[in-house]
């Protein structure tokens, strides 16, 4: 069982490397509202992420993500899903 | 509050862009003298943006076998494939797609747009699962939003990536279907499809390749890509449109499928739109013998597409990878792009202007195709003339030809 928490800490530090410096991120953080990512930056990361934890995202699972929190759990479910 | 505030921020960019002087996407052309001679605003330009690359638009026999359909069978048909909408042109020009790709049977569309939509949507059920290029076509994109399978992307012309993806989903049930483009229309780099169709083997996946660039450019019988790479019978569906190197409009695919046929039955997109108007089928029909009987325009066509990407890229702009007919040119930003798009055409060249996202790399390009048509003297000038504008903007170094 890999935890949101972990995933989290992963995601933040992904983002850190594509967003100016001091940006303020929180769970709630929208990626593309309050980051500002366009949706190639978006893309680039996500591959990132899932090349970290050998999992493909659906274009389904990403447009239902907003914020840190959505995309935390959704990877959560896919990992625990292949760790079964 | 109206409807239409959500496009507030897209307003806000088109008017800064407008501000700047001109309007890249209300170009109208007055009149259009050959595949590469126009006038616009009243003044003369050379189109170095179309994707008419053999020249075909003005071929007399092609125009002569649309004027004869539109006499003998009017001027449209009114109606669907598959009720008033099929006359005997419809089915031979099928025959002859299927003939031409040596296989068993062919769909003509009414447009590649609805082509991808129609193949990708049908073909990719519930429980399967599409792979696509992250580079894809529009119409790739909008097809699998209306699909009901699961859509994952992979890195552009990343072989590797893809077979991560696959190996991913090994032991979920259902089909998977890969989709590719054999040229990509931004940067014209090509697929590397040798190795596409390997992982494609290995997964027992299915593949489906969107010739829409590289119909009448790339293989030996300018069959595309596929031909050119030697992976046609890994292939299952190559898609195409007659909007590009046929200079007309529509789509087709064409396939070995046993059953193929049915899917005239379920594709939505070529059910309920009414069919080609027979004199564009009988123009395309003699566009697709022209191109078969001419090998020669195929060559021209690299001949000159190696000009201007040797002249574009000795005078020091950034290009895209691989030389063919689409020729694209990185610039910095939206603001220097639409400066040298702008002045391109007070200089008398037309080119295509590309800005992100519609862009692989966020970047805006400036986007040049050739013709087999184009002479030496007009490739040099619109190389002369994007050497001076590039200068000018500090996109180039001087005095670097
Ligand atoms: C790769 C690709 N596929 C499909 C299409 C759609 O073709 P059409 O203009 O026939 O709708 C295009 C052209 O825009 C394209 O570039």
């Amino acid at each position: 069982m890999t935890d949101c928490k972990e995933i989290v800490e992963h995601i933040v530090a992904h983002l850190r490397t594509v967003i100016p410096p001091g940006t303020e991120i929180s769970t709630e953080s929208r990626i593309v509202a309050d980051l500002g990512l366009d949706s190639l930056a978006v893309m680039n990361f996500v591959m990132a992420l899932e090349d970290e934890f050998d999992v493909s995202l659906t274009m389904d699972n990403l447009a239902q993500v907003e914020t840190i929190a959505d995309l935390a759990g959704t990877l959560a479910a896919l990992i625990n899903r292949v760790a079964e | 509050m109206s409807i239409l505030d959500k496009f507030a921020p897209l307003q806000h960019a088109y008017g800064e862009l407008q501000r700047e002087g001109s309007d890249p996407f209300a170009v109208t052309f007055d009149s259009v003298r050959s595949p590469v001679e126009a006038t616009i605003g009243g003044r003369p330009v050379l189109i170095f943006g179309s994707n008419n690359y053999l020249g075909l638009t003005f071929d007399p026999q092609v125009i002569a076998s649309g004027v004869a359909a539109l006499q003998q069978y009017g001027a449209g048909t009114t109606g669907s494939r598959i009720a008033n909408g099929t006359y005997q042109g419809h089915a031979g020009l099928e025959d002859g797609l299927a003939a031409f790709f040596a296989r068993r049977s062919a769909m003509v569309f009414t447009t590649g747009y609805q082509a991808n939509l129609a193949m990708i949507s049908t073909l990719a059920g519930r429980d399967d699962y599409l792979l696509l290029d992250a580079d894809s076509h529009a119409s790739i994109y909008d097809g699998s939003r209306l699909s009901t399978a699961q859509v994952i992307r992979f890195r552009h012309n990343d072989p590797d990536d893809l077979a991560r993806r696959l190996r991913r989903l090994e032991g979920q049930p259902g089909h998977r279907l890969i989709v590719v483009e054999g040229i990509y229309s931004m940067l014209g780099d090509r697929s590397p499809l040798v190795e596409i169709a390997q992982v494609k083997r290995e997964a027992g996946a299915t593949l489906l390749v969107d010739e829409a660039h590289s119909l009448g450019v790339l293989g030996e019988n300018g069959r595309g890509g596929a031909e050119e790479a030697g992976i046609e019978d890994d292939v299952e569906f190559i898609v195409g449109t007659f909007s590009k190197s046929l200079g007309g409009i529509g789509g087709f695919c064409t396939s070995n499928q046993p059953n193929f046929d049915i899917l005239r039955l379920c594709c939505r997109p070529y059910m309920f739109t009414a069919s080609l108007p027979p004199s564009l089928i009988a123009s395309v029909q003699r566009g697709l013998e022209r191109l078969s009987e001419q090998p020669k325009l195929r060559h021209d066509l690299h001949r000159n597409a190696q000009r201007l990407y040797n002249g574009l890229s000795s005078a020091g702009f950034i290009l895209g990878p691989h030389p063919g007919p689409i020729v694209s040119i990185r610039l910095p930003d939206v603001a220097i792009a639409t400066a040298f798009w702008t002045a391109l055409l007070r200089a008398g060249i037309y080119v295509n202007l590309a800005l992100p996202p519609a862009t692989p790399d966020s970047h805006p390009l400036l986007r040049s195709s050739v013709t087999a048509v184009h002479t030496d003297a007009q490739i040099d000038q619109a190389v002369a003339a994007m050497t001076e504008i590039g200068v000018a903007l500090g996109v180039l170094e001087p005095g670097n030809d």
